[in-house]
């Protein structure tokens, strides 16, 4: 049972070092968001079923906190590209733009 | 030692989000690096309150968590106000 702990909590630390690698690293705004969110999602996730692993009474409260980060992160990430794209900060390079394809740009 | 181990590999996430929190070179790129800060400091508390075997921080890291969410919507919607996306 320990070990099986810390080896989803060491999971969870890689995580949260690739996701702040891929923060600092990554080229521009919305790859950032990316890294950023996706991969600390994983390593919250991953870093508490560790520690309800070590201690099986906290199950509940570590259920909740999982369940409050799974949802809202994502929402986060969402409200930052779209606030990031309707202030006209986008990459130059970018390939594909379906919401001005859409013509709502500015609809929040 | 494997929580000195998890608890570098989080330093040193926190740390290069804080480097492209200090010289990111717009304000969306700040606020992507205060939400990584963010997440990456509910995990450094749930793992505190599995060093120091205390169910209170458990309460600390939702509270936390809440409001790092709150933090992140506030941001956007004062960085969508700002239509020239400069710091």
């Amino acid at each position: 049972m320990e070990i099986a702990s810390y080896i989803f909590m060491t999971i969870g630390g890689i995580f949260f070092l690739l996701g702040g690698l891929g923060v600092l690293r990554m080229p521009d705004t919305f790859n950032r968001i990316q890294a950023g969110t996706k991969a600390t999602t994983l390593g919250v996730f991953s870093t508490l079923i560790g520690v309800a692993f070590m201690n099986p009474s906290w199950i509940a409260k570590i259920i909740i906190i999982i369940v409050f980060v799974v949802i809202t992160n994502p929402i986060g990430s969402s409200v930052i590209a779209k606030a990031t794209y309707n202030s006209k900060n986008i990459p130059s390079n970018l390939v594909q733009d379906d919401l001005k394809q859409r013509g709502d740009e500015n609809d929040v | 030692m494997m929580d000195i181990i998890v608890i570098s590999l989080m330093g040193l996430g926190l740390l290069f989000s804080l480097v492209r929190l200090i010289k990111g070179p717009k304000l969306s790129d700040r606020v992507v690096s205060l939400d990584t800060i963010n997440m990456i400091i509910i995990g450094v508390i749930v793992v505190i309150a599995k060093v120091f075997e205390n169910a209170m921080y458990l309460d600390v890291a939702l509270v936390y968590a809440a409001l790092a969410f709150l933090e992140t919507v506030v941001f956007s919607r004062y960085l969508e106000g700002k239509k020239d996306g400069n710091s």
